[in-house]
């Protein structure tokens, strides 16, 4: 791989703990405890897990929503995790960010024209000039042009969530970052913007950091996968693999949990049900931080952390120290991350 | 818990402090003398000079603050040699007006506001809630709008009026009620009771019109609470599911609201205490500031901003209790 | 033997200030000591109403149809004669267990409140009963758990105290409203588990309202299909996902990405959006975005725009609403 787009490494975001009524602090969390990848120019890279695990708050993190308790973000060469918000200001045009809700994210009393030139007046634009920009942007995401002046409310849902993509594409980013931007969405809208996410990523040439709980819409749009689990990566590898033999047995869990849309297979299926629920990343258990829920965890795993090594044939990384699957010779090939 | 509490108690003494700090500032930057105002209108100057001397206004004004402070504590003496009066624990002064240590003057009338207040309180507590209630259970019924109709009409209505129309109506001419004054409640509790209904009522009709709005709200959006429809999907009474599981939850918020108001009125109801005559702290307030009884003034702000600071913390307190979420 | 629930023709419609909202609009369905009826759409499509309808628990709605328990018509009965039914008879579990339960009283009390109420139980029994509940439901330690609150629980336990909670009075019938959505997949599976196993064990007829068509798959031995407030499709699960004959039911197949995809082919979205609730088109309301429609020739276009479909039989157990079903029509 050339240069990648991004360049995330040993990102840890630490909250400080929830204040108790008395104002005393509790123990800091790390929502976010080392996490590193990269994003090829023109690639999606899928970021599940469940909830609490990390992954949007690693996305806020890497537009600067957030400010990183440590480690790096480097974009296109330069490194920007640690600029101030001024300094950072000339890379916004490269970098933005895809919400949820499409209704909250839109300021209700700004008619689409403003929602979508906004990022380009920021950026010293003509007014007349966002205008038309932000009619031909309208256009690409499949929307009449004839409604900028019109306000999010009048939108349906799936509409106001062309209308954030639109604004997301005002400065022709080049990476943008989508925090479950189609999880609010009924089944046949999500559709409708999935198939627009990618055909926008064909033909402007983005890449994605698609966030998502929804293991099938993330196959569907990424070329890489990175779980998550309890603010750190577990696996990360090509689609194919993560989601073909995955290695770490919370992918296993994870996608044996989805139920599938076909009854017969849902009935001979054989799943691994894991018990309890995620931990609270406030409490960390130690070693592995999947091992209370692990099916086949070892005394190794209660003390010990897993790093992220090679699994498999391919270049799929997965931290544990049991890793699912046949590896080459048995072995499996520690080297260091990424 | 117990950290909490002691926390809570000291940032407590720190707001009076400050409380006292800036009333005293306040005096020492008016103009009108306090010795002129103590030693009288036909005093000499030669006479104010010594009284200067004897009150201490002739030290740097934090020495006299420090002296105030302390004296709240461990009392102090005016004047010296066989003329020196004692002025024993708590100190908040001596009244000039009454040559009375302030003190004294505040404990003597604080039980004429304290009825004043806690019957009110009572009083637009039952009618208030009943009322807010009662609108939120029938929302958008004639019975509703009948009911905050009439609470912008008493909330619209001004202390003042209400009490003077009472007097009139009342005593003047139905001639049901005496002229309010006050009598002990130990000494007799239905004269206690039946004198002070009127400023009871004047006094509770303002505040049961905005209890009425604010409980109502506070209702509805109780009764909007998803738990709610859960209560019901379990078969549960109506009653249980409006009381046990709506009025819970929805009279808290009136929980926080209401210790302030009673705490402001516990230290004294200014014109409803005027207007009826009753020799309570507001009524002592009233007084003091036409007389610039300065003393005094600073005692009752004290005694307000005390009660005002411990119904807050009985409050927070009580929130605990009331939602096992709080915890301290 | 009848079905212990029958719902015919229900409508419920609400005044708002815009116009009356048709929220169901004549639905019909039928469900059995333990089996599940899996009632699926989007949002908008009347499902949650249809619940909310059955227990009575709708407000300010206008509710007309049959609604049969065990033979007994419920729709209506006033709140009093409701309140032996609800909790008792049938039982509802929610989407949000946290909002769902009372903040401010603990799980045992919630759980035995209404054991308390439908049983005459005095306190001790009550609470007897919300440890065995809390057992059964797989929470641990339950005669500790029990005297804690609602926020001390996890989500997935939250909403295993819903389902203690509605079952704790023995009811036959279990309404979940979308039980699962606010859980985490891994939790969800526990989930769904644990309301099959106790299903089988109690023999309770189960109406599993969703709009994840994997639940559906997974827990329903039938499936009602609701579009726009309506019936788009019947049949039993098999047949509802091998032969589709709604192109609505078609279209969310196809617009679903699937785990066990194998191509990457672009998804088959359904244009357009749902239908307005408050003025209905005549004619079938999914027509609009129907590719089938649009795909006809120009009578049956104008059919399907202008005469509203019935549900018609097209095999055993299988009904779809619409004038061009996707497969032949059966003989009975």
């Amino acid at each position: 791989m050339t240069e990648p787009l991004l360049s995330v490494r040993d990102l840890v975001k630490t909250f400080a703990g929830r204040r108790s009524r008395t104002g005393r602090p509790g123990a800091p969390i790390r929502a976010v405890d080392g996490v590193s990848f990269d994003v090829g120019a023109g690639e999606t890279l899928g970021l599940v897990g469940e909830s609490g695990c990390g992954k949007s708050t690693t996305g806020r993190m890497i537009v600067r929503l957030l400010d990183p308790t440590s480690g790096t973000v480097t974009f296109d060469g330069t490194e920007i995790g640690g600029l101030s918000q001024a300094r950072l200001r000339p890379h916004r045009r490269d970098l933005q960010m895809v919400f949820q809700d499409p209704y909250s994210s839109l300021n209700p009393r700004q008619t689409v024209s403003r929602i979508i030139s906004e990022p380009l007046l920021v950026q010293g634009e003509s007014a007349a000039a966002a205008r038309k920009r932000a009619a031909e942007l309208m256009e690409l995401v499949g929307l009449i042009p004839e409604h900028l002046d019109r306000y999010p409310h009048e939108f349906s849902g799936g509409q106001a969530q062309r209308i954030g993509i639109a604004r997301s594409l005002a400065t022709s980013p080049r990476l943008v970052i989508a925090d479950e931007p189609v999880s609010a969405l009924d089944v046949s809208i999500q559709a409708q913007v999935v198939n627009l996410m990618e055909r926008l990523q064909r033909e402007l040439g983005l890449a994605y950091v698609f966030i998502a709980h929804d293991l099938s819409v993330v196959k569907r749009v990424c070329d890489r996968v990175a779980v998550m689990y309890l603010g750190r990566i577990v696996e990360i590898g090509d689609k194919a693999e993560v989601y073909g033999s995955p290695a770490h047995p919370y992918t296993r869990a994870l996608l044996s949990a989805v139920p599938l849309p076909d009854p017969q297979a849902e009935r001979t299926r054989e799943r691994i049900v894991l018990l309890g629920d995620p931990p609270s990343p406030a409490d960390p258990p130690p070693g592995c931080s999947f091992h209370p829920r692990c099916p086949k965890a070892q005394d190794l795993c209660r003390t010990e952390r897993p790093l992220l090594r090679i699994a498999g044939p391919g270049s799929r990384q997965a931290a544990c120290h049991f890793p699912e699957g046949p590896l080459p010779g048995g072995l499996s090939r520690d080297l260091p991350v990424m | 818990m117990i950290l909490y509490l002691g926390r809570r108690l000291l940032a407590a003494a720190g707001i009076l402090l400050a409380v006292c700090a800036i009333t005293f500032t306040i005096f020492y930057l008016l103009p009108s003398d306090p010795a002129v105002a103590a030693c009288g209108k036909t005093c000499s100057p030669e006479r104010v000079a010594e009284v200067k001397v004897a009150m201490g206004l002739d030290k740097p004004v934090w020495e006299q603050f420090a002296t105030y402070l302390t004296g709240i504590f461990a009392g102090r003496d005016y004047g010296s040699g066989p003329s020196a009066t004692h002025c024993g624990f708590p100190c908040l002064g001596y009244s000039y007006e009454y040559s009375l240590p302030v003190w004294n003057l505040l404990t003597d009338r604080l039980p004429v506001s304290v009825s004043l207040a806690v019957g009110a309180s009572v009083l637009w507590l039952v009618l208030g809630l009943g009322a807010g209630v009662t609108s939120a259970l029938r929302k958008g019924g004639a019975t509703d709008r009948t009911l905050m109709v009439l609470s912008v009409g008493a909330a619209s209505l001004p202390v003042y009026f209400t009490s003077i129309m009472l007097i009139w109506g009342v005593v003047r001419t139905a001639g049901l009620l005496p002229y309010p004054a006050y009598h002990a409640f130990t000494e007799n509790p239905f004269t206690w009771a039946s004198n002070l209904l009127l400023p009871w009522i004047a006094l509770a009709l303002l505040y049961a019109a905005m209890y009425a709005r604010q409980s109502r709200n506070s209702m509805i959006e109780a009764m909007a609470e998803p738990y709610i429809r859960t209560a019901r999907a379990k078969g549960l009474p109506p009653r249980t599911v409006t009381v046990k599981h709506g009025l819970r939850s929805g009279m808290t918020p009136i929980l926080t609201i209401f210790g302030m108001d009673l705490g402001g009125l516990l230290a004294g109801a200014v014109i409803t205490e005027s207007i009826f005559g009753l020799p309570g702290v507001g009524r002592l307030f009233y007084d003091a500031l036409v007389r610039s009884d300065q003393p005094v003034i600073l005692g009752v702000t004290l005694l307000a901003a005390a009660f005002i600071v411990a119904a807050n913390l009985l409050v927070d307190l009580l929130y605990a209790y009331v939602d096992p979420r709080v915890r301290y | 033997m009848a079905p212990l629930l029958e719902v015919e023709d229900l409508k419920v419609a609400f005044d708002t200030p815009r116009g009356t909202v048709r929220a169901v609009d004549g639905i019909s369905f039928s469900v059995e000591a333990g089996r599940t009826l899996g009632l699926v759409g989007e949002s908008g499509s009347g499902k949650s109403v249809t619940s909310l309808a059955v227990m009575g628990l709708h407000r300010g709605a206008a509710v007309t149809g049959s609604i049969r328990l065990h033979g007994q018509e419920l729709n209506g009965l006033g709140e009093k004669e409701l309140g032996t039914v609800r909790g008792r008879r049938a039982a509802m579990i929610f989407q949000d267990p946290l909002s769902s339960l009372h903040p401010f009283y603990t799980v045992g009390e919630q759980i035995a409140e209404h054991y308390r109420v439908h049983f005459k139980a005095n306190r001790k029994a009550g609470r007897a009963r919300a440890v065995e509940m809390l057992a059964e439901v797989g929470i641990p330690e339950p005669a500790r758990r029990v005297d804690e609150y609602p926020h001390q629980f996890s989500g997935g336990m939250r909403q295993r105290v819903m389902i203690a909670m509605a079952l704790a009075c023995e009811p036959d019938l279990l309404i979940a409203d979308e039980p699962t959505t606010a859980l985490d997949v891994t939790v969800q599976a526990q989930i769904l588990d644990l309301i099959a196993r106790i299903q089988q064990e109690r023999g309770l007829g189960v109406v599993m309202i969703t709009h994840d068509l994997g639940v559906v798959a997974r827990v329903a031995h039938e499936v009602l299909v609701m579009y726009g407030g309506r019936a788009a499709e019947q049949a039993p699960v098999d047949r509802l996902f091998a032969q589709p004959a709604h192109p609505y039911t078609r279209g969310l197949l196809d617009s679903l990405p699937r785990l066990d995809d194998t191509d990457d082919a672009p998804l088959r979205a359904i244009p357009g959006s749902p239908p307005s609730l408050i003025a209905p088109a005549p004619g079938c309301s999914f027509a609009p975005r129907c590719a089938r429609t649009t795909a006809a020739s120009a009578e049956e276009h104008a059919r399907c725009l202008a005469e509203r479909p019935v549900l018609g039989p097209l095999a055993p157990g299988h009904q779809a609403a619409c004038h061009l079903p996707l497969v032949p029509e059966g003989v009975l």
